[in-house]
């Protein structure tokens, strides 16, 4: 395996989580609501898939568990600022505070264990092409997941008369309220598909990129994936590029040091962050202020027939 | 709804005083206030290891309570005062973080003893401990310069502070004196803990030709990267063997728990005294796990420089040490470093194929 194929595979596994997570999000805050738990979704997707996984033998049904404990305190979330109408950041952040304990209390008797990680995609013959076989047909379960979700996303979102109401329930709640869109169901689904999708981002971490489970081991990638909707201005594509890019500079910068090129390694540490801001608002520039801005409802409260 | 309050908040107050009571006539409340969550298989479990250690020998004598995942910085002194508030006499703080904090409430408790892990400021209340980590570092560099066939060393650092350098410069040290050629390469990851870019910088390392990974961050998944590729690792803090066990040569142990015992037994009988303790392999603080995966000839080369150093025959920054220019450093301690320039070292030895950052 060549040392540019070795990198490329390093950057697909360390970007799957963050976009895995991001898409939900996107999706979620798309429909008007700001959910800012994104890493207590997560690290609770990595404690039940774990659990869920070294219960069953099965990565599928991990991350299946992943998925539903993601759902599940995403409920939580929906019934506090759709059905209670509570502020959505403080309901966040409690959502994230709530799920690194409640998860570090599920995953206390699994820590120490280990499974076997998800397996990879073999065709014969197609996976031992050389260079791009095991790139392109020798991914886990999850990565491929991850780009099927991001594709499937954008043709929702501006393909689907589903995607386009749900934009309006994002852009106008009140507006679509008035057109007798039931704004709170659609929100509602929106922030369980986000609370999934973050769940299984968790749930790969445990299940595939490094086959253990250890409290607090997201270690702060939900945040990253938060970030990363903001940058990509809400569009499907630019959160790709977004999140490859962010892969791409961590594992670039872990090579640059053992390559010995003596830059200075808090600078290479903060080189991610800055050059995916960098290139994600020169894209914005670039097409203009006419793209796409935050959706004109995001974070705000909505209570009909008030 | 306010009469059940009521009842809930005269229970609590009601268990709160005879805890109290119970626990103040009788028995040492001990405290510990822990940086990670207590299964983090690293530093903190370490820590947490030697408090069951603790118990289990002195248990109808203390109540132990510890506080984890406290950051730290200023926002730890609460949880220190907390403890300190609720009755506990003896307070062990396990970061170096939470060093200025300590000081602060061992100023303002005197009579409340203090002992802060891997920190250089003290107080007649407060003393300090920590390991000789470098001399494990120094018997793995030995052994990954036997055992390493390309003849390169991967190196996961996690943050440029003395105690990081001092291990990688033992290491390379060790490695030298079976392979004068060797090369380390080092990322620094900059934190203790995220274990997935600990295995992102061990694929990296071992993309570039390690053939043996040692780390100083705190989680497993270097161990594993290493054992999936089929190269050579060291654990790190605790026994990792369950995570590669054709693949861990040995791993450097923090053992706490004598430490605590001692110091907890001198407490109780009224004998503690602020100290300044640095203890390594011979007081067995730092304990090696077995050696494993290795031929008959290499672990025996690394039993031998054990006895060596826990003997005091051999010190793994004997002078002349030279530095990365070539020039031989200053030599504060006579025939070896000072405990001084180990316990502050900013610079790197001959042969260290890196620049510490910011430097």
């Amino acid at each position: 395996m060549g040392l540019l194929e070795a990198i490329i595979i390093s950057v697909i596994a360390a970007s799957t989580p963050l976009l895995l997570a991001a898409a939900g999000e996107l999706v979620v805050e798309r429909s008007g609501v700001l959910n800012l738990g994104s890493e207590g979704m997560m690290i609770m997707g990595a404690a039940c898939g774990f659990a869920g996984a070294w219960l069953t033998g099965s990565t599928f049904i991990g991350a299946l568990f992943g998925i539903a404990a993601g759902c599940a305190l995403s409920l939580v979330f929906a019934t506090l600022t759709l059905g209670l109408a509570v502020n959505q950041v403080a309901a966040g952040l409690a959502l994230t505070i709530l799920g690194v304990g409640l998860s570090g209390l599920i995953g206390a008797g699994f820590v120490g264990e280990k499974i076997t990680p998800a397996p990879h995609l073999y065709l014969p013959g197609l996976t031992d092409l050389p260079v791009v076989g095991k790139i392109l047909f020798g991914q886990d379960g999850f990565v491929y997941a991850s780009v099927v979700l991001v594709a499937a996303i954008w043709w929702f979102l501006y393909r689907t008369r589903a995607g386009l109401v749900l934009r309006a329930v994002g852009d106008s709640h009140t507006s679509a309220h008035a057109l007798g869109y039931p704004v709170l169901k659609i929100r509602l689904l929106a922030v369980l598909f986000g609370g999934g999708c973050a769940g299984l981002g968790g749930a790969f971490l445990p299940l595939a990129y490094t086959p253990f489970f250890i409290p607090g081991m997201t270690a702060g990638r939900g945040w990253i994936a938060l970030a990363l909707v903001v940058f990509s201005s809400w569009m499907p594509g630019r959160l790709a590029a977004g999140a490859y890019l962010f892969g791409a500079v961590t594992i670039l910068q872990l090579h640059a040091q053992a390559f010995g090129l003596g830059i200075p390694s808090q600078l290479m540490t903060a080189l991610p962050y800055l050059a995916t801001v960098i290139v994600l608002v020169l894209i914005s520039r670039a097409r203009g202020s006419a793209g796409s801005v935050a959706p004109a409802s995001l974070g705000i409260v909505f209570v009909p027939d008030r | 709804m306010k009469k059940l309050m009521m009842t809930a908040a005269a229970a609590a107050v009601a268990i709160m005083a005879t805890g109290f009571s119970a626990t103040a006539a009788e028995k040492l409340k001990v405290g510990f206030i822990y940086l990670g969550p207590i299964g983090d298989l690293g530093w903190t479990y370490m820590h947490e290891l030697g408090r069951q250690a603790l118990v289990k020998e002195l248990g109808d004598k203390i109540e132990t309570t510890y506080l984890e995942n406290v950051s730290e910085g200023p926002d730890s002194e609460r949880s220190i005062e907390q403890l300190a508030r609720t009755g506990h006499q003896l307070i062990f703080t396990t970061s170096f973080g939470y060093m200025d904090p300590t000081l602060k409430v061992a100023k303002k408790y005197p009579k409340i003893k203090f002992e802060h892990a891997t920190g250089f400021k003290s107080a007649p209340n407060m003393g300090t401990y920590s390991g000789k980590f470098y001399e494990g570092r120094y018997i793995q560099g030995v052994i990954a310069g036997k055992m390493s066939k390309k003849g390169v060393l991967g190196y996961i650092a996690s943050f440029p502070i003395p105690e990081v350098i001092s291990g990688i410069n033992a290491t390379i040290l060790g490695a030298q004196t079976v392979n004068p050629d060797i090369k380390l390469k080092v990322i620094w990851v900059n934190t203790w803990f995220d274990p997935g870019k600990e295995a992102d910088a061990a694929k990296a390392l071992a993309d570039q030709g390690a053939d043996v990974i040692m780390q100083h961050t705190d989680s497993p998944a270097a161990m594993q990267v290493a054992a999936q590729r089929g190269i050579l690792a060291f654990g790190q803090d605790s026994d990792m063997i369950k995570f590669g066990p054709k693949t861990q040569l040995t791993s450097i142990i923090d053992n706490w728990g004598p430490y605590y015992i001692r110091q907890t037994k001198a407490a109780l009988d009224g004998s503690w005294k602020a100290g300044d303790t640095w203890d390594g392999l011979k007081e067995k603080m730092v304990v090696m796990a077995p050696y494993t995966n290795m031929p008959a000839d290499v672990k025996a080369l690394a039993e031998k420089t054990e006895a060596a150093i826990v003997a005091g025959t051999l010190h793994p920054f004997k002078c002349p040490v030279l530095g990365q220019d070539g020039k031989a450093v200053e030599c504060k301690g006579g025939a070896n470093l000072d405990p001084g320039q180990i316990l502050g070292m900013n610079f790197y030895v001959k042969g260290v194929d890196d620049k510490i950052p910011g430097k």
